[in-house]
């Protein structure tokens, strides 16, 4: 099971890579949230996959039986929030960006990586 | 209620308040959007109380004492602590005195639409999330505050919606998140091996073990991410193309916080938790710390040499001083990590006090571009003065603090025979002079060209933000006594294993030790 778990996890994260790698702005943005699912699904792992057990202690005990580990839960739905919302933003951007020039895919470089001749004196800046 | 209950109610949150302050203050920043004056009235007075707690915090931790909150009741291991030792608690102050600085220059800079958009919420959500990763003990909750601080930075950088602020944000968000991907996973595999989150218990947890591929794994891969957060070769591209689209003033405060918060991570996670310094538990590190350090350094004080762009030029001197620091932390010795605590608080302030005159400088001429700059120091000697305080200051000139940085950087380098590595920071060093030379005789030396528009009139907000900065690298180089004692003393609580929460927690992680290794991740 957790050999299981282990190969999907970097099936999903290779791809996600690779989809990063692109030039399109919604490719990298899926593929982010593709390296988020695979790095979910590895802290998910690292609590142990054994028992399904609820943590709860049950009535007149004091102590806690063989059980789920409840942290990495915990620590996944924080993740998976903040991933959504950086996700969010970023697709944002990326319609922004689409709005104002056209296009979803970068080549060459940027506005922002524009820099101009250094031997042309009369280069403009951004203002 | 009597002054002392409220003042006792106030010291139980002592190592909050740098974090609390500025959270609520950009919520009521956010509510009195339509209201501009006000709403800076609240984002100043919300930085001088964020300050002053900061200050009060540093005076209550100054003396070696260690101050710990657990949130909830809930303390380590299974709880998320805040604690604040000499270094927290010392770089949440140089915090606050970069956003006061930042502040005062605000009111030349961010106009009505620009706190429309959002500026003042921004920068307040910014704060916290650096005071936040400064002080807390959980290695999860630092990741959340680092994507905190992503929110909050993008927003800054995008916040006139120019195209060339929404290319470069897209790449900055892109790697910063993919950034988070490789700490989240190392945090997840330390979480896999020992079982706690809590900084204090991991490093516990793992003295005495053999390396182990799991922990060696999680310990390359959090190194990668802190070493993009602090845009660390070969990471750091992403931070010259996006820092320069952002208005003066938000630059300012990313270039003085952000990159310092990733090697802080790596400082705080290397040292306490890895424990690099003594016996190491995961091998190779120093090493690969020391070829990175000395390729950022080379590549990036080329590049800053070949800019044109004034702004591009010193966010490649940012990266250029991360990697001075990360010299400092490769030799994991006390003096190496005494010089790279010194070196933080005074790069943190340099680099805020450049980017504020980058931003006087093209106030005053019109652009940041050099090749048309040029007069500024006829027209503008007070300007020319402090630009030229702060840039000697960068490039290592005595009596200012960059020069006891560099010289405790290279000491400890040669005491630590690492020759290569200092004969390396001595050339880059004399190449920063290099550059800064180039900007200050293009901008400020020469006569002003023909061509261009008359000079315009510096506010006198600008001059103060910098004077106050200037001031600050001044103070620090003729103190240099009590202020590199400081840093040592600092260097020293961290370094004796797991010292990062004696005062509270360390107690409950021996208690718990056992347990926790016999039947992992079932509390």
């Amino acid at each position: 099971m957790s050999a299981l778990y282990a190969f999907v996890a970097a099936a999903l994260f290779g791809c996600g890579l690779y989809m990063v790698l692109s030039r399109n702005v919604v490719r990298l943005l899926l593929g982010l949230s593709l390296v988020a699912t695979a790095v979910n699904l590895m802290i998910f792992q690292a609590g142990r996959i054994r028992s399904v057990q609820p943590p709860l202690i049950p009535s007149g005990a004091d102590r806690l039986g063989e059980s789920a580990d409840p942290l990495p839960q915990a620590l996944i739905l924080t993740a998976i929030v903040i991933g959504f919302a950086l996700t969010v933003m970023v697709a944002a951007l990326a319609l922004r960006s689409y709005r104002d020039r056209g296009t979803l895919v970068n080549e060459g470089p940027g506005p922002a990586e524009q820099l101009g001749d250094p031997f042309d004196g009369e280069a403009g800046d951004d203002r | 209620m009597t002054a002392e209950t409220v003042t006792g109610t106030l010291a139980d949150g002592i190592s909050f308040w740098p974090v609390a302050i500025p959270l609520g203050a950009a919520a009521i920043t956010a509510l009195l959007r339509r209201r501009p004056m006000l709403q800076r009235g609240a984002m100043e007075s919300g930085v001088l109380l964020m300050l002053a707690a900061s200050v009060w915090l540093l005076a209550h931790v100054a003396h070696g004492a260690v101050a710990t909150m657990a949130f909830g009741g809930w303390g380590a291991p299974f709880g998320v602590t805040f604690v604040a030792d000499r270094l927290g608690a010392a770089l949440t102050t140089v915090t606050g005195i970069i956003a006061l600085a930042v502040a005062i220059y605000a009111r030349a800079e961010i106009r009505a639409r620009r706190r429309r958009a959002g500026f003042d919420p921004l920068f307040l959500a910014m704060l916290a999330a650096v005071n936040g990763a400064f002080l807390t003990g959980d290695i999860f909750n630092l990741y959340v505050w680092f994507e905190l601080m992503l929110v909050a930075a993008v927003g800054l950088v995008t916040i006139d919606r120019r195209p060339a602020q929404i290319d470069g944000a897209i790449r900055y968000a892109a790697m910063s998140m993919l950034g988070a991907t490789f700490i989240l996973i190392g945090i997840g595999l330390l979480y896999g091996e020992t079982g706690t989150l809590d900084m204090a218990s991991i490093s516990a947890a793992l003295v005495g073990r053999e390396p182990s591929v799991t922990s060696s794994a999680a310990a390359y891969l959090l190194l990668a991410g802190f070493a993009l957060k602090a845009g660390l070769f070969p990471f750091f591209f992403w931070l010259p193309a996006s820092y320069h689209t952002a208005p003066i003033t938000a630059s300012a405060a990313l270039a003085g916080l952000l990159t310092k918060v990733g090697f802080y991570a790596c400082l705080r996670v290397f040292v306490v938790v890895f424990h690099a310094a003594g016996e190491p538990t995961v091998p190779g590190l120093p090493a690969l710390f020391a070829l990175v350090a000395a390729a950022t350094m080379v590549l990036c004080v080329f590049a800053a040499i070949a800019q044109v762009d004034v702004r591009r030029l010193l966010a490649f001197h940012i990266i250029c001083q991360v990697a001075y620091m990360m010299l400092g932390l490769s030799l994991v010795s006390l003096l190496g990590i005494t010089a790279a605590i010194f070196y933080m608080f005074h790069s943190m302030l340099v680099q805020a006090g450049l980017f504020l005159s980058a931003g006087a400088m093209g106030r005053a001429t019109g652009g940041y571009d050099l090749r048309r700059a040029g007069g500024l120091m006829r027209e503008r000697p007070l300007t020319a003065a402090l630009f030229a305080t702060l840039a000697l200051s960068l490039s290592g000139t005595p009596p200012l603090s960059g020069f006891w940085a560099k010289f405790l950087v290279i000491d400890a380098a040669f005491r630590g025979g690492a020759m290569w590595l200092a004969v390396t920071a001595l050339i880059v060093g004399l190449l920063t002079l290099y550059s800064m030379s180039i900007v200050w005789t293009d901008a400020f030396w020469r006569s002003p060209r023909k061509t261009a528009p008359l000079t315009r009139r510096v506010p006198p907000a600008m001059v103060g933000a910098m004077a106050l900065l200037a001031a600050c690298t001044l103070g620090m180089g003729l103190a240099i006594e009590p202020v590199s004692g400081f840093a040592r003393a600092a260097a020293e609580q961290m370094l004796p294993r797991a010292t990062a929460a004696q005062g509270a927690s360390s107690a409950t992680a021996t208690r718990m030790r056992t347990p926790m290794n016999a039947d992992r991740g079932a509390p």
